[in-house]
């Protein structure tokens, strides 16, 4: 079997104002289920290596990482390789509880966003205050970049990384640069 | 002449001389100067024609609200027509030319319509363009056609670039004048973030020109300072160059920035649509000058008293040598004294008043020793491409001529409007204030937030305050205030700054000058410059009727010119209360509407152009397909491969030899678009007995069994294979266009009805590539691959299995939609090439070909299979389709079976699904209709069916179709006609709609 | 444009994001139901002049549904809700009738 290829073969692009990766592939797993349930809890945070976030938020640490993306949905994240062991261990795990365990790591493109200007590049194309006061730490945002669904989070003050469908990776590679386009800073939160 | 004085101007930089050109013309400016003040200082004072009389015009404002002076300016893919000399900014290699006119700007035949004007009245396109009809389409519609516009449209492709961004703040002020400004220091020391847009690229507004001082310095110091100390806030930013284009709901504000209008060689993007969420928006837009109605007030060099000041100060130009000043009010008296000051020679002032005693500004203005005419007017302007003189009269009687001056500009104030778009675009009400004889915002009737609070508040000169140390002071209070309700702690010990106070003489309305103007004066009374729209076409609207405001807006095009009426409007509507002889609030104003002023249609569409207009879907395989002759098809946001054409081969003949071989030997197809949606959980089955029109709890693990759904009104809205994966999970295989949202539709139902019923549903369509192995040759491809048993022993019809297929871990479902022996192999997107590979490299024996959509509905449609969109169209039941043996009988209910049940859905006269074979073998017109016996009400023949789906059958070699036919099932054999648009009559044959292997014998392998 | 917020993840954010769906609170019929019934779940739909109910589904976002009391004419929001419920619950009642007193909450259909 060959090695997986991610949707644009890691391209990347640093000839605006923010360098562009595409990253991945990276493991993801969506978990469906009722996440007051202790042991769903448990084996949530088992295979994402960090505690289970708050609404609204994520919790990363390296490869590995939990998002939370709706009342009765978790993202977990793990190395690409890892994702086949990790989707064993939560459905033995969940096996008698009412939950869903779906592989949607081909499912996804993921890309990172690196500089100064990174808020900005996502301000244009996302309806979200990225103010440093507004979005920060472990903040984790589902919404939309220009016409397509999306979810991001910042690392770190200059850098995010924003999660897509597969399919429009090469849209919201095109979105970006030309987000980041040279000569559009807006110097909005400088 | 209008000329540049040796004085300089507050915003010129003198040591930096600009190269630009005016209809070819080479032309010299400054660095700060507009292209207005550069044109006027080079005596270019005719810059364009209006619109319906062709009239020659010169600037008359200095600002956005300028009706007139509007050129293309740029060429090719920068050429842009109506842009406002007084709003563009002069730049090195500036090209502008005038519009509107022909041959020349100087000498134009359109003129000669002013010769006319008797006979082009107000409502003369509704009176002109009636009679007879058979005139609408070849002969008015041409002529309105070439009269409409003002400028060119642009032929090149836009070579710019624009972008949106979302910004939110606690506070939004727009306008950067003094107002706005004081307005922002105050707002900003609450600690909030306040944003302020100013449209023009300095600050402080009109304040500078009209002098005076504040805290005891002059104001271009006091805006120097406050510049200064908004510099050192955080917490707020000042955006040059952007306007306040449109506020709408819950604080949502539209600014538009000009990034490169001003250079355009700089790099970026030329616009920028900011999409602002504001807590709360200050508006501290100023006011605007509003002319006097007087004859020949559209002579060039006729100019607002206001802007001929800001044309003195701000850039040195002086717009004639000798200007009479004529006006209503004491506010102009500082353009006759600037004027005096500049060494120019001002040789009258009519002042419409006749005051007891003289203001302070009359004072001044006595003691430079101009002559001071009270109550005097302008009987009419002289001139015809230039101001010459005036002839002057009483403003009481009826225009006789008292004297006449010679002149060569005339500056006219008719008082101040407050600019209230802003406050009024998202329904801020008005009050009439007789005092200023203008609008003024309602302070008690803001537009209303989501919380049901005023969302918006003015400051300054938008408030209708317009001496200085009143606006400092509004604007002070105005943000104090905001702050305050929006629950920021404001620090006390800070109040308005105090500005110079000046007794000032109060305005006296005047709407018609002289008041009792003849009708010969009333018919060179211009209301709308642009559009030009005079007194007595107002007064003719009136006296036909058009009392409304609005109707006599439309009627007249009285504010429908580029500039929406920003110096005609207040006058318009006077002139019509004074027709109709009402008050002006009786009258009232016409709608404001965003955006304030013009703005890019590029700025609008943001970065959505090119490969960024909108989202295109590819699968894994798409750069292969690219590669390998693909004509695309677009199938919602996807990209699916049409045909994968050979060399010269055509279209045509691809998708003739792809349905061969798929019969004969083997075809790929790219199927990584079909929804799948895994449904799961202890009530799984039973939601999808709800959501399926057959049987899915019955299915057992490892089989398959196509489905249809319908809606609540029982319409077919997608079909597919369900797969059930183990004891309470399925997979649901959606059309293309059916994933997302059937997926939707799925999760509504959960959530929404049946909340309480156990389910979760994953929508897992990207998460697989698949491959559709279809054709005689497809169980030897895959055992070629090897890995896993897909015997028809072990991998039977309608049987699915998890495995491996050399080497790659997939799901393999033995459907087949062509009706040939046929495989769908699922596995993760991003193997999904590698597999398509190793599948085309099989060997050249099986005779492996790619095909497209169009081969697969061929292939579909040779087995009388349906297609959603082809066979339905939203108003089908499968009940329609012959499709009842997939409509579960047992079942107490699923959605749209109790609206099967409508006495309309079990009506036999519905129109049936068969097969249409034409009698000579030739493919019926997709979407033809059969005609039968009678006509309708309208006389139209009836119709008796129509064609749903029809293509040439290689296999067949013949034309096959489907359609809905009346009683079709029960007319097998029956001849009927479907006349073609190509005017041809076409006979066909009902039929059986399976054309190719009825019993199935070639899948069942 | 409306900035709504979602009771699900908490996110307040502009219309965009979401999708309206129409009045909230219907009840469904099914086979068995009157002509009358099915007519009126199917068809008939309050338009009201003022406060209304209706579906929303944060389509962008977390792509759960819920409900929002909103006047249709000034475009007040004066709450969302969870859609999992079959009338307005009474703190938005409340909310409604602290800012139109005339308000009445009646039955839902």
């Amino acid at each position: 079997m060959s090695d997986p290829v991610s949707a644009l073969k890691n391209i990347s692009d640093d000839t605006g104002l923010v360098t562009i990766s595409e990253i991945g592939p990276i493991g993801m797993i969506t978990l469906r289920g009722d996440l007051s349930d202790k042991a769903l809890v448990k084996a949530a945070v088992a295979a994402g290596g960090v505690n289970l976030p708050e609404q609204g938020h994520c919790n990363t640490q390296g490869t590995q990482g939990i998002a939370w993306m709706s009342p009765d949905e978790l993202l977990i994240i793990c190395a690409y390789a890892d994702v086949q062991d990790r989707l064993a261990d939560l459905r033995e795990k969940l096996a008698g509880s009412h939950a869903l365990v779906v592989n949607v790591s081909d499912a996804r493109a993921v890309f990172d966003i690196k500089g100064d200007h990174a808020r900005e590049v996502i301000a244009k194309l996302a309806p979200v205050d990225m103010h440093p006061d507004q979005f920060s730490g472990t903040m984790f945002r589902r919404t939309r970049f220009a016409q397509v669904p999306a979810a991001y989070w910042m690392p770190d003050g200059t850098s995010a990384r924003i999660v897509c469908f597969r399919s429009v990776a090469q849209y919201m590679f095109d979105l970006l640069k030309t987000a980041a386009m040279p000569g559009s800073e807006v110097r909005h939160y400088a | 002449m209008s000329t540049r004085l040796a004085t300089g101007g507050r915003l010129l930089n003198t040591a930096k001389p600009v190269n630009f050109t005016f209809n070819g013309k080479q032309l010299r400016g400054y660095e700060g100067d507009t292209l207005a003040s550069a044109l006027l200082a080079n005596d270019q004072m005719l810059m364009g024609r209006s619109f319906k009389y062709h009239r020659p015009r010169g600037v008359v404002a200095a600002g956005p609200e300028e009706p007139n002076a509007l050129v293309n300016l740029g060429r090719e893919g920068r050429f842009e027509p109506n842009q406002r000399v007084t709003t563009t900014e002069l730049f090195d290699g500036l090209e502008a030319s005038s519009q509107n006119h022909w041959p020349s700007l100087e000498f134009d035949v359109g003129a000669i319509n002013t010769h006319l004007s008797k006979f082009l009245p107000a409502g003369f396109y509704y009176k002109m363009f009636m009679y007879p009809r058979s005139f609408w389409k070849h002969v008015y519609e041409p002529f309105i056609r070439h009269s409409a516009g003002l400028g060119k449209a642009p032929k090149a492709r836009d070579e710019d670039t624009y972008e949106h961004f979302h910004a939110y703040c606690d506070v939004l002020i727009v306008g950067g004048g003094v107002a706005g400004l004081e307005a922002a220091r105050t707002a900003g020391r609450s600690g909030a973030r306040v944003l302020l847009l100013e449209q023009t690229n300095h600050f402080g507004g009109r304040a500078p020109v009209d002098g005076g001082t504040v805290d005891g310095k002059p104001v271009d110091k006091f805006v120097e300072e406050i510049l200064e100390e908004l510099s050192q806030m955080e917490n707020v930013q000042l955006r040059p160059r952007t306007m306040g284009a449109g506020v709408y709901d819950h604080g949502y504000v539209l600014g538009y920035e000009q990034l490169t209008d001003h250079a355009p060689a700089k790099a970026g993007p030329r616009h920028r649509l900011w999409r602002i969420r504001a807590g709360h928006v200050i508006t501290a837009t100023g006011a605007i000058e509003r002319p006097l109605s007087f004859a020949g007030n559209d002579i060039p060099g006729v100019m607002l008293a206001g802007a001929m000041r800001d044309y003195l100060v701000n850039f040195g130009v002086s717009v004639g040598d000798r200007t009479v000043l004529v006006t209503n009010n004491d506010n102009a008296y500082l353009t006759a004294i600037a004027l005096k000051h500049a060494g120019l020679d001002v040789p009258a002032i009519l002042d419409a008043r006749v005051l007891p005693q003289d203001s302070e500004l009359v004072a001044q203005a006595r003691a430079l020793g101009i002559r001071i005419l009270m109550g005097h007017a302008i009987s009419s302007v002289k001139g015809g491409k230039r101001v010459t003189g005036v002839a002057i009269c009483s403003q009481a009687g009826e225009g006789a001529v008292l004297e006449e001056i010679a002149c060569d500009a005339v500056a006219m104030s008719g008082g101040w409007s407050p600019v209230v778009h802003l406050w009024s675009h998202c329904g801020g009400k008005l009050r009439w204030d007789s005092k200023r004889a203008c609008f003024s915002p309602d302070v008690d009737n803001p537009p209303k937030g989501a919380d049901g609070v005023g969302f918006v508040t003015t400051a300054g000169a938008a408030s209708g305050m317009f001496p200085l140390d009143d606006v400092l002071h509004d604007a002070h209070a105005a943000a104090d205030g905001v702050m305050t309700t929006l629950g920021f702690k404001m620090p006390r010990d800070i109040s308005a700054p105090s500005a110079t106070r000046r007794e000032e003489a109060p305005l006296a309305p005047v709407w018609m000058m002289p008041n009792g103007a003849s009708a010969k004066l009333r018919e060179k009374t211009w209301l709308d410059y642009q559009n030009d729209v005079k007194v007595s076409d107002v007064r003719l609207a009136a006296q036909e009727g058009f009392v409304s405001v609005e109707h006599a807006k439309r009627y007249t095009t009285l504010g429908m010119a580029t500039d929406q009426g920003k110096l005609s409007n207040i006058n318009g509507l006077a002139t019509l209360a004074g027709a109709l002889d009402a008050e002006i609030p009786t009258v009232g104003t016409t709608t404001f509407r965003p955006p304030y002023h013009p703005i890019s249609i590029g700025a609008i569409g943001g970065g959505a152009r090119g490969a960024t207009f909108q989202p295109l879907r590819r699968t894994p395989m798409h750069g292969w397909h690219d590669a390998n002759g693909a004509e695309w098809e677009p199938v919602g946001q996807w990209r699916r491969p049409y045909a994968f054409k050979r060399g010269s081969e055509s279209t045509h003949d691809a998708v003739m030899r792809e349905v061969k071989n798929v019969r004969e030997n083997l075809g790929l197809l790219d199927a990584s678009t079909l929804g799948k949606i895994i449904v799961k959980g202890p009530d799984a089955g039973r939601f999808l007995d709800m959501l399926y029109t057959n049987m899915m709890s019955t299915l057992k693990p490892g089989k398959c069994r196509y489905g249809l759904m319908c809606n609540e009104n029982g319409f077919l809205i997608d079909d597919g294979v369900v797969a059930r994966v183990d004891e309470d999970t399925w997979l649901c295989h959606t059309t293309t266009g059916g994933a997302e949202s059937i997926h939707a539709h799925m999760e509504e139902w959960l959530q929404t009805e049946w909340w309480d019923w156990q389910v979760y549903v994953a929508n897992v369509t990207e998460q697989y590539a698949q491959i559709a192995v279809v054709g005689p040759n497809a169980r030897q491809a895959l055992e070629r691959l090897g890995g896993m048993d897909v015997s028809k022993e072990t991998l039977g019809f309608m049987d699915w299995a998890d495995g491996t297929l050399g080497g790659y871990p997939c799901r393999v479902y033995r459907i087949s939609f062509s009706g040939e022996l046929s495989y769908e192999i699922a596995v993760d997107a991003s193997h999904g090439q590698a597999l398509w590979d190793a599948l085309m490299a099989l060997g050249a024996d099986l005779g492996v070909m790619p095909y497209g959509t169009e081969a697969l509905h061929i292939l579909r449609a040779e087995k009388g299979f349906i297609m959603i969109g082809d066979e339905t169209d939203g108003t089908v039941i499968p009940q329609d389709l012959g499709l009842n043996w997939a409509i579960s009988k047992k079942k107490e209910d699923y959605l749209g079976k109790r609206a099967q049940a409508r006495s309309h859905m079990t009506d036999p006269e519905r129109w049936q699904l068969v097969g249409l074979e034409t009698t000579d073998g030739s493919t019926l017109p997709d979407g033809a209709y059969a005609v039968g016996e009678g006509t309708n009400d309208n006389g139209q023949r009836n119709t008796i069916g129509r064609v749903t789906s029809s293509y040439h059958s290689p296999n067949l070699n013949k034309g096959i179709a489907m359609g809905l036919v009346l009683h079709g099932p029960d007319r097998m054999g029956e001849v009927i006609s479907f006349p073609g648009v190509d005017g041809k009559v076409y006979e066909a044959r009902i039929v059986d709609p399976v054309f190719y292997d009825k019993d199935g014998e070639k899948q069942n392998v | 444009m409306l900035t709504i917020h979602c009771p699900n993840c908490g996110v307040t954010a502009e219309e965009t994001e979401f999708h309206a769906h129409g009045e909230a609170h219907l009840k469904r019929f099914g086979p068995g139901s009157s002509e009358d019934e099915f007519e009126g779940y199917l068809f008939m739909r309050k338009n009201p002049k003022g406060v209304h109910f209706e579906r929303w589904r944060h389509q962008y976002g977390c792509g759960k549904w819920f409900h929002v009391a909103r006047c249709t004419m000034t475009l007040e929001v004066f709450g969302s809700y969870s859609a999992q419920t079959v009338e307005p619950p009474q703190e938005i009642i409340d909310a409604i009738q602290d800012r139109r007193p005339d308000f009445a909450a009646g039955p839902a259909r």
